[in-house]
């Protein structure tokens, strides 16, 4: 498995929180929120990483940062084994790889100032003092297209995608390698949505930065990733090229998920075929047996029901976990108009 | 699928409503000066970004407006021949969640936690329509059918925790229809659902309004969700409306600057990465503070020195397509 170009690699990821009950808190079960997870990212390209509320996605992103304790599996990280390494070691490590959250609104310590919370990680990490860090500090300013005599503001005296940037500002103080975006835009107005993800465009090609990008609206994905990966109830179920996944989905989920997605354009979004799934995600304390997907498919068939399906490859780098794929034809729910 | 739109019976016409809220900012013009109509069965979509004042506006039409800071300082809301700014209280109440009702962005803190969901739904029935507690409790059963909750004999017992997100937003639904509303007002309806339970509830609301004749007025900042599901769209900034079209037209035929550049800036399932996107330049106004003039002026490539001095009249460029700039159509095409 060890390939120079990959820059994260994950193998059999497993990520279960334990469910308790009375009074002595007994293990009843476990959320499965990642269960078996493996893909790589390479050096420089974006991962988009798609799925609804529940699946998994942000847990994933986590684990990769080793966030949590009890993660099962293995995380590699320019060849070196992240689940191997001692707390100590991990810090040092994780000047390499940021996380960029959500809510803005959250995120922030509203009593530090701007400049201080851009600064912090520079001071954990030993990086620079006196002068130096001052002027690294206004570069950071600079870089996220903020104004740097704003350093002495608080929070709340910015807009939400002006949060946004000091957040992205303090992810990149440390130079690292790796970035997770978990949700970086979904909280913005659409008009500044627009503008971070530009932002992040820039950023990673001037500093040969590699993304990990969470959202869960796929027309955001389509725009900023080179490959995608869909997740369902703590699996991948498909994962290929951008451009791939969106003209030649294969997995039924992918194929739904995609059609969901409203097209600003009446002329084609009104022409379009919809797939409207029934029901809600299903529990991921007890997914279903089979497929995790059987319950809500159309296509399902008895085998779906008593076997769950593997990765496998079906293109060039075009992974899809269904028993049906290869007699599935895909009802292309995306117009393409390029 | 306009088929059921009533020409010339409008539902609700609001002229020139002004809703002001007073704060120690000092004076924020919410809402400045709108004006539009409602058709019987019509669907009309309000898009706008944060703070634009698309949500005002629809707590104006209900009086929901909380007083202090905010106050309705002038206009006009006629709903069904009525002017509901002169209404009495109690008359309000007959109105509110009976003939003009809404979904609110979230049903997680819109739903009575403590209430069981036929407690929260029968209430409205006993209210408006008089139903004694049996009638009510199978209402609430067909009810909660209708918008699709499985199951649904055992669990209007249940409480709001008890659903998810999803369904939770189809209990607000259900009780929105409660009472055959000839409006129905959805504030940003699926806006932190995710997309394959947005496109169910999307159709459901589609569903009854070709059903039940009930006019919509969808706000949203989705310009994805208006394409589907709306009639005519208006687009709103800084409290004044500046476009009005139909659907169709507003897409392929954007007269506004902001318009221009909100379409533009919406990333694109069916369009490749390759075709980067393109930024409205700045942030939205604070209210507070607003530009003198036409508010989007200094966001706007195209601005004059008259944008500053005087704010534009809303000119007709269609049939039904109204805009509200002094830019030139034809140096706005060139783009």
């Amino acid at each position: 498995m060890e390939d120079n170009t990959h820059l994260i690699e994950v193998e059999n990821l497993y990520m279960y929180f334990p469910v308790t009950a009375g009074v002595f808190q007994r293990r009843v079960g476990d959320v499965k929120a990642v269960d078996g997870v493996s893909f790589y990212i390479k050096k420089g390209e974006t991962l988009g990483l798609v799925g609804e509320s529940g699946c998994g996605k942000t847990t994933t992103g986590r684990c990769i940062l080793q966030l949590y304790d009890g993660i099962k599996g293995d995380v590699h990280f320019e060849g070196v084994n992240l689940s191997k390494l001692k707390k100590g070691q991990m810090r040092k490590m994780r000047r390499n790889m940021q996380l960029i959250f959500q809510d803005p609104y959250a995120s922030l310590d509203p009593r530090m100032t701007a400049g201080d919370i851009i600064g912090e990680p520079i001071k954990v990490h030993n990086l620079a003092s006196g002068k130096e860090y001052r002027e690294q500090v206004e570069e950071l300013f600079r870089m996220v297209e903020l104004e740097p005599y704003m350093t002495g503001r608080y929070p709340h005296e910015f807009s939400g995608g002006q949060r946004q940037r000091i957040g992205i500002a303090r992810a990149l103080a440390v130079r690292p390698k790796f970035i997770v975006c978990d949700e970086p835009v979904s909280a913005l107005d659409v008009s500044i949505q627009a503008q971070i993800i530009i932002l992040l465009e820039k950023l990673r090609e001037e500093m040969g930065l590699t993304y990990l990008f969470i959202a869960h609206d796929l027309s955001v994905v389509r725009n900023i990733s080179d490959r995608v990966a869909v997740m369902y109830l703590g699996k991948i179920v498909e994962i290929t090229y951008s451009d791939e996944l969106y003209a030649n989905p294969l997995h039924p989920y992918t194929v739904a998920l995609l059609s969901a997605v409203p097209i600003p354009d009446p002329k084609v979004d009104r022409t379009r075929k919809r797939i409207i799934l029934k029901g809600d995600v299903p529990s991921p304390i007890n997914p279903p047996k089979g497929c995790r997907f059987n319950p809500r498919c159309q296509l399902a068939i008895d085998i779906c029901r008593e076997k769950e399906p593997e990765l496998k490859l079906v293109g060039e780098e075009h992974w899809v976990s269904c028993h049906l794929v290869k007699s599935y034809i895909s009802p292309n729910p995306v117009p393409t108009n390029q | 699928m306009t088929t059921t739109v009533v020409k010339d019976e409008k539902v609700l016409e609001v002229k020139d409503l002004r809703t002001y809220f007073y704060t120690q900012e000092g004076e924020l013009k919410a809402v400045d000066g709108l004006t539009y109509y409602v058709n019987k069965g019509e669907s009309v979509g309000v898009v706008g970004e944060s703070a634009c004042g698309k949500s005002v506006s629809a707590l104006s039409i209900l009086r929901l407006i909380p007083y202090p800071p905010g106050i309705i300082v002038g206009g006009e809301i006629i709903f069904q021949g009525q002017d509901l700014l002169k209404a009495t209280e109690a008359e309000m109440r007959h109105i509110r969640g009976n003939r003009i009702a809404m979904v609110f962005q979230e049903p997680t803190t819109s739903l009575n936690p403590v209430l069981t969901v036929k407690r929260q739904i029968t209430e409205a029935l006993e209210l408006h329509r008089n139903m004694n507690k049996k009638e009510s409790a199978q209402e609430t059963i067909r009810l909660l059918r209708l918008v699709g909750i499985p199951d649904a004999e055992k669990r209007t017992n249940d409480y709001p925790f008890q659903f998810s997100g999803g369904m939770q937003q189809r209990i607000m639904i259900a009780m929105a229809l409660s009472c055959n509303p000839a409006l129905l007002i959805c504030d940003e309806p699926t806006t932190s659902l995710d997309v394959t339970v947005q496109a169910q509830l999307l159709e459901i609301i589609d569903d009854l309004r070709s059903q039940f004749g009930t006019s919509v007025i969808t706000i949203t900042h989705n310009l994805g969700i208006v394409a589907r599901y709306v009639d005519r769209v208006n687009v709103m900034y800084a409290g004044k409306m500046i476009e009005t079209a139909p659907t169709e037209e507003l897409y392929s035929n954007p007269c506004h600057p902001y318009t221009i550049g909100l379409l533009a800036s919406v990333p694109r399932l069916d369009i490749s990465k390759k075709k980067s996107l393109r930024v409205i330049k700045g942030l939205p106004p604070n209210l507070a503070h607003l530009p003198s003039g036409c508010a989007f002026h200094p966001r706007c490539d195209w601005a004059m020195p008259k944008c500053s001095k005087e704010y534009p009249p809303l000119e007709k460029v269609g049939e039904n397509h109204y805009r509200a700039c002094w830019a030139e159509l034809s140096k706005l095409k060139k783009q």
